[in-house]
């Protein structure tokens, strides 16, 4: 009886170990980072999509945090950005375990040596220097490295007679080095000083998270302050605030909104009109020649 | 051995000292030999324990409660200390004093984090820890300086700008950013002195100077130890390893270079002997208005 058996369930292929994969469960084959799930409305977005909108949700209007370099190409027009001071690279003042490492390995997937990246371009034909930072780098917190580049974005703007714009997103002060992090308030806000005295423009765009040493120094000490809709601004993170009081803080606290209603911000601008809305400032503060 | 530790077995071994005195005196014997044999045994003990304090230790003696606040050392250093009080926009913040005094004749302003002498007082003032009126008035007495010629100067004590719900709405980090690009300006010299804790951006508030000091025993950092350890490692019970790495001391600070000097202390600190801590530190900032 040749057939005997072979339609029931107890005949089954059986495997050599090296083809089973221990404790997963089987799932359709779609590669890593086609789809994204907005962390707001919770919808699923195809990645080419987001792009297209410039990573906002179509649905909700949730503004996806971006790399400095994709930030840059909404805001600076094409082919006009040239960067400076991109070779600084972090030391470890503090000796602080594996932070060369942990630096080395984010240069490399990020492309950038730094959670900011600043250079000089143009924003429909107006020139300007850009200080972008970045979020995918350490939470984007400032160490001596990123303290010195935006100190230096704000002497070339003085020197070459600029505006500056600087697109702020950090965590804070970072926490590998230790007191040179903290001095770095103080050195860049010292600059900014000197800007206002050169009497050159400074606008400053909040985008999510601006929180920190960052709040407490250049972010918020702007001629004009913008922020992204629902970008984080605040001194103390809220896990903190709350651990202090002991109470649940409301969703919208610490939001642009929250910010705006309170006093700190000039105008908050969606992304798909920054570019336009920075270069209506910037041809705003042109100063006219006297005939 | 920690800092409570030794001054827990030198306390036994006065204690003995005491009973060989009363000893001596009731049974009429004479014990001096052995008497004068132990107190040298315990200054010996003190000059060694002082000279080679961990971090932590520092920073113990500097949350010391019987530690002298900013109003002792104002109140010996300077003649005829007026308060002023109130920041013109919100209220009067306790944990920040400041006036106008007399140093060696020549009118000052002196502006202080005031920590309390007791818990009752430590909740009026807040435990030190500064909300943004407070940066606010500090900087109007700034302000004021600056138009009336007088030199600044500012004793620096708080854990770090105060985290609450209030100080986020009324723009913490505003306060302090405001403050540092505007004290960069100030013409008047500013000399400011670290006497207990430096803790982050709001111990910063007041030292971007052209001079800052600390006292021997006293700690500046980017944040508490136990702060830095919560970040970094998900754990603040770890506060005491995370001292030993942030170079938190005023010595580590001075080979640094973030610092411009010492103020030394009493053996075994600073409330052993005000008096004479407040004459050393007079000498200093007399040094550094090169009066």
């Amino acid at each position: 009886m040749k057939f005997n058996g072979l339609f029931k369930k107890n005949k089954y292929i059986t495997l050599s170990e090296g083809n089973t994969v221990k404790g997963t469960k089987t799932s359709p084959n779609i590669p890593d980072g086609m789809w994204v799930k907005c962390p707001k409305c919770s919808c699923t977005i195809y990645k080419e999509d987001l792009e297209k909108t410039l990573n906002v949700c179509k649905k909700c209007g949730h503004h996806f945090r971006i790399s400095a370099n994709m930030r840059i190409s909404q805001i600076a027009d094409e082919g006009s950005f040239k960067e400076i001071n991109g070779n600084l690279k972090s030391r470890n003042p503090l000796n602080y375990p594996d932070y060369d490492k942990k630096i080395n390995s984010l240069i490399e997937k990020t492309g950038i040596n730094e959670a900011v990246v600043t250079g000089i371009c143009g924003i429909n034909g107006n020139p300007v220097v850009l200080a972008v930072m970045d979020s995918n780098f350490i939470m984007g917190s400032m160490g001596s490295v990123v303290g010195e580049k935006i100190t230096r974005a704000i002497e070339t703007a003085i020197d070459k007679k600029l505006p500056i714009i600087i697109f702020t997103a950090s965590g804070g002060a970072r926490m590998q080095e230790g007191m040179l992090s903290l001095l770095q308030m103080a050195k860049t806000t010292s600059a900014l000083s000197k800007l206002n005295q050169a009497g050159n423009l400074y606008i400053s765009v909040i985008t999510d998270p601006t929180t920190g040493g960052v709040s407490a120094s250049f972010a918020q000490v702007a001629d004009i302050v913008l922020a992204e809709p629902d970008a984080i601004i605040g001194f103390a993170g809220r896990r903190v605030i709350e651990q202090t009081i002991k109470q649940k803080l409301p969703d919208e606290f610490q939001k642009a909104e929250f910010a705006l209603e309170k006093g700190f911000i000039d105008i908050i601008v969606p992304r798909n009109s920054m570019k336009e809305t920075l270069s209506d400032l910037l041809r705003l503060h042109k100063i006219q020649e006297v005939k | 051995m920690s800092y409570m530790e030794f001054e827990k077995s030198k306390k036994e071994l006065i204690n003995k000292i005491d009973d060989l005195k009363i000893l001596s005196k009731t049974e009429k014997i004479n014990l001096d030999t052995e008497i004068n044999l132990l107190e040298a045994k315990v200054k010996k003990m003190e000059l060694e324990f002082y000279s080679n304090l961990t971090p932590w230790d520092k920073l113990t003696i500097a949350r010391l409660v019987e530690r002298p606040t900013a109003l002792h050392y104002i109140n010996s250093i300077f003649k005829d200390f007026i308060e002023f009080h109130g920041d013109r926009y919100f209220g009067d913040d306790k944990a920040l004093v400041g006036g106008i005094a007399s140093f060696e004749g020549i009118p000052v302003t002196v502006i202080g984090q005031q920590k309390g002498m007791n818990i009752k007082d430590n909740i009026k003032r807040n435990f030190g820890m500064v909300n943004p009126e407070g940066y606010r008035k500090s900087l109007r007495l700034m302000k004021q300086a600056e138009k009336f010629g007088r030199p600044i100067i500012c004793f620096i004590d708080t854990p770090g700008a105060f985290c609450g719900i209030g100080a986020e709405e009324r723009g913490q980090g505003e306060a302090i950013g405001r403050n540092l690009l505007e004290m960069a300006g100030i013409k008047t010299p500013i000399v400011s002195i670290v006497i207990g804790e430096g803790g982050s951006g709001g111990a910063l508030a007041l030292a971007a100077s052209e001079k800052v000091y600390m006292l021997e025993h006293s700690v500046y950092s980017l944040l508490s130890p136990e702060g830095f350890a919560s970040i970094l490692w998900k754990d603040s019970s770890r506060a005491k390893e995370a001292a030993g790495i942030m170079r938190i001391t005023a010595q580590d600070l001075l080979q640094l270079k973030i610092i411009d000097g010492i103020i030394k202390e009493p053996l075994g600190g600073a409330h052993r002997d005000i008096d004479t801590t407040a004459a050393n530190m007079k000498m200093v900032i007399e040094k550094s208005l090169s009066i």
